[in-house]
């Protein structure tokens, strides 16, 4: 009888998993998921509100796949974990048991004990389920005259946009004097907020949230502005600011928690033959510099891979390579490599160059003096990743990576280039005289 | 902005209400001169049909389907007359005066052409004597609407930037009711061109002017549907432009198309017929032009002198040598959706409907079998006809020459191409034919499969599965899955239009034409994780 491996969580981590252990062995595989019967890219939610997409677009892979690969889905929510038992029980009181128990349970949005956070059209945007709400919410500008969105980061952005698109007024509270500044350095944080402005979003900085104010029918009204007193009319409040694992489940199961599940680099709980990833594991440190919860799609994929070989008998670390990630600011697209603070490390400076139209910006984090490459932030311009990933294992300099970006350069054909006013404002800025070498393909594959 | 757009929408469907409803307008009085000339001009040796439609038309005053349906009718009597004397000598076992009768026998195919003809000479009434305002009132209106329908996108659709908000909440880009009625009128409009082609005669007459300034000659139908071609291509280019602003490869790319079809597909083609020459489409390449090799083309050819023999070389090497020498430098892009008329309909017309291609393994798996199968039946049926052509025989492996082109014709040219290729981009995406029948395409992609420098290249680890590049891709190719595994796409379905890098909210997908080695990179995962997991399953699969 091959071993019956349970995943609880059908995202990016947990179906990552279970299609690598299934490449590597035979076990029996099961996923459970109260959130859809169906693995769907949670990034993708925003476009079906916006209507580029349908639900079913977001599914990766089509629905004969799991039957084929036989991996076992169960729609379910799991109440309580027992793992003297080695037993799940699941919500209307069914039992499932398990050998190995992976916990990629991901996250939920932050409430920070606002008055009226759980009044009827407050919400976050994390699952299927927020989608849907979001929709019966905010259908259109008649039904919602106003949205608030509260916390300004990558889903606080994103939520706006949406909005947008059905012509809903938002206001944008960011508690922050400038829109991410915690990550973005200080040049593309405002180039960021100018973007923001420009799509008439009344965007609020520096603001907090006090209250949100209920209607008779218990319905949002209206929110109030801690500093000003401000009331705000209106019929949504978006709550993004951030998220956090989703264990509250676990209280009492006798895995140890931190914010979220703790685990070691192998990913191992403290109870044998429990594993957590993806958003909802903490690492008792964070690895290579990174911190010790990393709720991005990237890291939920590559921590699913290392354990999938380790639950098929090649013990393998989590161990991520180079930091890569990616998002998209309204029209603006944002890539980074590397790591770029925002403010410099000590002992590291920033080189920052902004296109004249607004729209497109890099920042360089180096060494100072042998100005030794540590990251590069691009907007509005892509970047190659596999080459700025070899150029950080290389350990190349500033000088070097300028030089060759024209190899780096990942934009579409007959896009207008930029490498040479980067180089200029940088020769300026360093008393270098470097010039753009061409393209090269033998490069670009060495 | 909206006014003009709403407004826009009104007069654009005027337009068209007046161009549809001009199918019935006017009359059609023949005279017996204009008869007789035909006849004489024809070499029309049945005095019955003659007579039947000097009884049936002549002198009296007939809408359109009265007149067509009466000239229909009067060949049909004609035949049945002599199909009663054939089966009288054959069961009189008279075979040489039955085989006299056949010769008096109007062709059933011909019905259209020969009532279209007569009808282009009856024709007269409001339309023929007003074609310059029938022009302003049908394509007049209808360029005027679409444009006004069009330009207010500029400041709707927001920042330049990848906008395709609501493409699944309307009717129209969601195979809602628009979406099916404009299938429904796009399947007629074909079936009237290819197969009823005397209904619309009226069409032609608005654009006689234009034909007669063009190539001296009145507009048959052909000229209808290539002009048309062109001002919708032209009309929903400007749509492009508004929409891809952002995108200098969406720009050049669009421009490109239009250039081709305007110049090489309508203006070369029709200067050259009014200097007494074939008109021929020089970018048109077998087998997609699939009655090249056709005797009556390659007669027409030989007989040509140098420009004839000309294109009869340029048509050979541009398919066996500019085509797959192109494939291998740049994809089959550089034809399919730089150069191909039917993917310049697909690229501005389609555009709109470019999400609904089929993604799923059962369409990839029908997509394989019919291209590769309408490959295979092109090749034969040129086969058959050259082996005709050169031995004079009338069959060749026991197939019919003429049976297999016009099976063809009527299955590919018409049905596969025209009815449904065009007719039903709404609901099934637009580029049904390209992607399931195109035998140009099939062929295409062979090379770019196996030989050529193009692939879209997918950028390390940052693929978030948000599934925009598979659904915005026309060819329903499933670009995520590659995507994200960081494999690269070398698909030979894959015409190019680079929509699919586009509308990536990452930056995750380009195009581009480099070295052969490391095109196809199978790697199972993806750049971020340390651990080379594939050295590890290769050393377990050698150990």
């Amino acid at each position: 009888m091959e071993e019956h491996i349970v995943i609880i969580g059908n995202g990016i981590s947990g179906v990552t998993t279970a299609r690598h252990i299934r490449k590597a062995s035979d076990k029996k595989i099961t996923i459970i998921s109260a959130e859809t019967d169906h693995f769907f890219s949670r990034t993708a939610l925003m476009y079906i509100y916006m209507g580029h997409m349908k639900y079913e677009h977001t599914k990766p892979y089509e629905d004969y796949f799991w039957k084929k690969n036989r991996i076992n889905l169960k729609r379910a929510f799991v109440e309580t974990v027992d793992h003297e038992n080695k037993q799940l029980l699941l919500s209307g009181g069914e039992k499932m048991s398990y050998d190995k128990l992976v916990l990629a349970v991901g996250s939920k949005p932050n409430k920070f004990g606002w008055p009226g956070q759980d009044l009827d059209g407050v919400q976050g945007l994390y699952s299927k389920q927020d989608l849907d709400k979001l929709e019966a919410n905010a259908p259109d500008n008649k039904t919602c005259k106003r949205a608030v969105v509260v916390g300004g980061g990558l889903i606080g952005i994103e939520m706006v946009e949406m909005l947008l698109t059905r012509d809903i007024p938002v206001t944008f509270l960011v508690r922050e004097n400038s829109f991410w500044n915690g990550v973005l350095p200080q040049g593309e944080s405002e180039m960021i907020n100018r973007h923001i402005t420009s799509h008439h979003v009344d965007l609020r900085l520096g603001f907090n949230l006090d209250s949100i104010l209920a209607d008779d029918n218990g319905k949002v009204r209206a929110v109030t502005i801690k500093e000003t007193g401000e009331e705000i009319a209106c019929n949504v409040v978006g709550l993004t600011a951030g998220v956090s694992p989703n264990v509250a489940f676990l209280k009492d199961s006798g895995i140890e928690l931190g914010r979220g599940i703790k685990v070691n680099p192998m990913l191992e709980t403290n109870i044998k033959d429990i594993y957590a990833i993806g958003d909802c594991a903490e690492q008792h440190e964070g690895i290579n510099g990174r911190r010790p919860i990393e709720a991005v799609w990237y890291t939920g994929r590559m921590m699913g891979e290392a354990l999938a070989q380790t639950l098929t008998g090649n013990p393998t670390a989590y161990n991520p390579g180079h930091w890569f990630n990616s998002a998209k600011f309204m029209d603006i697209e944002y890539q980074t490599y590397g790591w770029v603070f925002s403010k410099p490390k000590d002992g590291n400076t920033h080189f920052h160059w902004m296109h004249k139209d607004d729209n497109k910006c890099i920042t360089i984090e180096m060494q100072e003096g042998t100005r030794k490459f540590v990251g590069i932030n691009n907007f509005g311009i892509r970047l190659r990743h596999e080459l700025f990933d070899r150029w950080l294992t290389e350990e190349r300099t500033t000088d070097y990576v300028l030089e060759h970006l024209k190899d780096a350069n990942f934009d579409p054909e007959f896009y207008s280039h930029y490498e040479k006013d980067i180089l200029d404002a940088y020769n300026a800025a360093y008393g270098t005289s470097l010039a753009p070498k061409k393209k090269s393909w033998k490069r670009i594959f060495a | 902005m909206k006014i003009i757009k709403n407004l826009g929408l009104v007069i654009f469907i005027t337009g068209l209400a007046i161009w549809t409803a001009s199918i019935f307008m006017g009359d059609f009085t023949l005279q017996q001169e204009q008869l007789d000339s035909f006849i004489s001009e024809k070499g029309i040796k049945s005095e019955l049909v003659a007579q039947k439609i000097s009884d049936n038309v002549v002198g009296k005053k007939l809408g359109t389907f009265a007149f067509t349906g009466a000239v229909r009718d009067a060949l049909a009597q004609n035949n049945d007359y002599y199909d009663a004397q054939i089966a009288k000598y054959d069961a009189a076992k008279e075979w040489d005066k039955k085989g006299e009768q056949y010769q008096y026998r109007i062709n059933d195919k011909d019905f259209q052409a020969f009532s279209f003809s007569l009808a282009k000479k009856a024709g007269t009434g409001f339309i023929v004597e007003n074609k310059g305002l029938m022009w302003f009132l049908t394509f007049g209106l209808g360029i005027l609407g679409a444009l006004m329908f069009i330009f207010p996108n500029l400041v709707l659709l927001g920042k330049p930037g990848i906008k395709n908000d609501h493409v699944y909440h309307e009717a129209a880009t969601n195979r809602g009711w628009i979406a099916w009625l404009v299938l429904v009128y796009l399947v007629l409009f074909y079936l009237v061109l290819y197969f009823n082609a005397d209904y619309v005669v009226n069409w032609t007459f608005i654009l006689d002017p234009i034909s007669n300034a063009l190539n001296g000659g009145d507009a048959s139908q052909w000229f209808v549907y290539g002009f048309l071609y062109c001002v919708i291509m032209i009309t929903m280019a400007v749509r492009m432009y508004i929409k891809y602003r952002h995108n200098k490869y969406q720009i050049v790319r669009t421009t490109s198309v239009l250039f081709f079809q305007i110049v090489f597909a309508f203006l070369i083609p029709e200067i050259m017929a009014s200097l007494g020459k074939p008109g021929y489409d020089f970018k048109n390449a077998f087998p997609l032009d699939y009655d090249f090799f056709f005797e009556w083309n390659l007669q027409s050819l030989t007989e040509s002198g140098g420009l004839g023999i000309f294109i009869l070389v340029w048509g050979v090497v541009l398919t066996l040598v500019i085509v797959p020498v192109m494939v291998y430098f740049f994809g089959k892009r550089w034809y399919c959706s730089w150069v191909c008329g039917c993917g310049g309909l697909a690229e501005t017309l389609g555009d709109p409907y470019r999400q609904h291609s089929n993604k799923s393994m059962k369409a990839w798996k029908l997509e394989r079998w019919l291209i590769h199968s309408v490959l295979v039946f092109s090749l034969v049926m040129t086969l058959v006809t050259l082996y005709c052509y050169f031995t004079g025989a009338e069959a060749f492996l026991g197939i019919n020459s003429q049976w297999i082109k016009d099976t063809y014709s009527f299955l590919i040219g018409a049905w596969f191409a025209g009815v449904i290729g065009t007719g039903f981009y709404p609901i099934f995406g637009n580029r049904v034919w390209c992607r399931f029948g195109c035998p140009l395409a099939a062929y295409l992609g062979f090379v770019q499969r196996f030989k050529s420098r193009f692939r879209i290249t997918t950028n390390g680890g940052q693929c978030i599965s948000c599934g925009n590049c598979s659904t915005y891709c026309e060819q329903g190719i499933d670009v995520r899955a590659y995507a994200q595994k960081g494999e690269n796409i070398v698909r030979s379905s894959c015409v190019g239009c680079g929509v699919c890098s586009a509308v990536c909210p990452r930056g995750v997908l380009k195009l581009e034409n480099g070295p052969e080695a490391g095109r196809i990179n199978p790697t199972q995962v993806l750049l971020g994780n340390d651990v080379d997991l594939m050295d590890y399953v290769n050393n377990k699969e050698a150990s």
